[in-house]
């Protein structure tokens, strides 16, 4: 008998992606970390006036440095700092790729139990990721 | 052997408290200063983010030789002893936790050791409910979060404590909702040899327990391993192999919708999130080959120690003491 248990084609489907998400993702945040690092590109808020932003609560650094939130960083993306939010985004999305390709899988096996719960997940995780949901703030 | 292991459990320490008595020291000075005070400290800009990163590379070595998810030991101990506000700490935590799954999940799930069918529903519920906890964390006063952290990590030191661990669990008879989302598997053991069926039961009571699980996940930015294993491995049955594989997957569902309402609400500073995330992968890459060589039992209770200095910190910061 095989002793390596194979594991499902739908569980197999997701690893892959998953994978090559993660590599591409990887490759991205420390890519655009360097442009940053580099100065390459210019920062949005100044390197050197950042110790004077992160000890804030999010609310008074955002007021401070008229930063929008949302994806409103993609108009930003000319900016050393925001350039990295892409990489941090393309991680954060995997996940949702990887429903996607197992999702027409577990409807083809006819497992539409399965198939109901993936696409609330990819819905669960599109509604986090639309920027919809704001908080209320201290 | 055993030398070698004591030799590095003290150097472990040893950096570890040095770093964090350093960092102690700078943060409350600058604590007590104004922020325009802050911004002119002696204290050059890359001298945080230079730390961050030696400090998460020595992390990620001892959460793998003390066997936990960088994530817990990530938020309490950076909001305890760095100047970062515990707003940008609890985003970075989540994506330092979320990159270490996304990297582990490809092999566990090829392996079969992680299981999609069992962590499918579960991912469901408590990444919803990462959102809630996440979008709670941000709106809560954060004198109000950090006790709320502070007690969070002394209950995870007693889970580590108490909570025992079954490699085999026996579950006579599947329950209905598990038998009706055929809910097992076969996993090959490669030190006995031999294939592991398993089934679970309790899983209403596991994916209820999962709703607490996933608020307190985005709600502190800790990753949620601690809590995950005993739930699938005690209460639920499976495998202990099978519930820390599946754990450390499910790590990237619900750990994915929580990031997001922290990007999404301008609590991810690139300038911590990325060196901590490379610190903790290499330092992880670093621990797993020492663990093929030797595993310091004291490491464990190092780790615990870390986390009730680091937990009783938080506690006192929220409470104004």
């Amino acid at each position: 008998m095989d002793k390596k248990i194979r594991a499902t084609e739908e569980q197999l489907a997701y690893a892959n992606i998953l994978e090559l998400g993660m590599k591409a993702g990887l490759l991205m945040l420390i890519v655009t970390f360097i442009i940053y690092l580099s100065g390459l590109l210019p920062a949005f808020v100044p390197v050197n006036d950042l110790p004077k932003y992160w000890s804030m609560p999010v609310k008074k650094y955002l007021a401070a440095t008229h930063i929008h939130t949302g994806w409103s960083w993609l108009y930003l993306l000319g900016k050393g700092d925001f350039l990295n939010f892409a990489g941090i985004a393309f991680l954060a999305g995997v996940t949702i790729l990887c429903y996607l390709r197992i999702i027409p899988i577990f409807f083809r096996k006819k497992d539409t139990i399965y198939g109901v719960l993936a696409i609330t997940e990819v819905l669960i995780l599109v509604l986090a990721a639309s920027g919809v949901l704001k908080s209320g703030g201290h | 052997m055993m030398r070698g292991s004591a030799a590095l459990a003290l150097f472990i320490t040893i950096f570890l408290v040095a770093l964090s008595m350093t960092g102690y020291a700078v943060a409350s000075t600058e604590a007590t200063s104004a922020p325009a005070a802050v911004a002119s400290s002696n204290v050059p800009w890359w001298v945080w983010p230079l730390v961050l990163f030696v400090v998460t590379f020595l992390m990620g070595i001892v959460a793998v030789l003390g066997g936990v998810g960088g994530g817990v030991l990530f938020v309490p101990i950076i909001s305890g002893f760095f100047p970062f506000h515990l707003d940008f700490v609890r985003g970075a935590g989540l994506l330092v936790a979320l990159a270490g799954a996304l990297a582990a999940g490809p092999g566990l799930l090829k392996k079969n050791m992680a299981d999609l069918r069992l962590a499918l529903p579960v991912g469901v519920i408590a990444s919803a409910c990462a959102i809630v906890g996440a979008m709670i964390g941000l709106a809560l006063p954060t004198n109000v979060v950090q006790t709320a952290l502070g007690a969070a990590i002394l209950g995870i030191v007693g889970i580590m404590m108490m909570a025992k661990k079954s490699v085999y669990p026996e579950v006579k008879k599947p329950d209905a909702l598990s038998t009706a989302l055929r809910i097992n598997g076969i996993y090959y053991e490669m030190s006995s040899d031999h294939e592991v069926s398993w089934q679970i039961h309790r899983t209403p009571q596991g994916l209820a327990t999962f709703i607490v699980i996933g608020v307190m996940a985005g709600m502190f930015g800790l990753g949620a391993g601690w809590a995950n294993v005993p739930v699938l491995n005690l209460m639920m049955g499976a495998p202990l192999k099978v519930s820390v594989a599946t754990s450390k997957f499910l790590l990237s569902i619900t750990d994915t919708s929580a990031a997001w309402i922290y990007v999404n609400n301008g609590a991810v500073l690139p300038m911590m999130v990325v060196p901590s995330i490379i610190g903790i992968m290499l330092g992880s890459i670093v621990g797993v080959r020492i663990l093929a060589k030797t595993k310091p039992a004291a490491v464990r209770y190092i780790v615990i120690v870390m986390l009730l200095f680091a937990g009783g910190r938080a506690l006192m910061k929220g409470l104004g003491w």
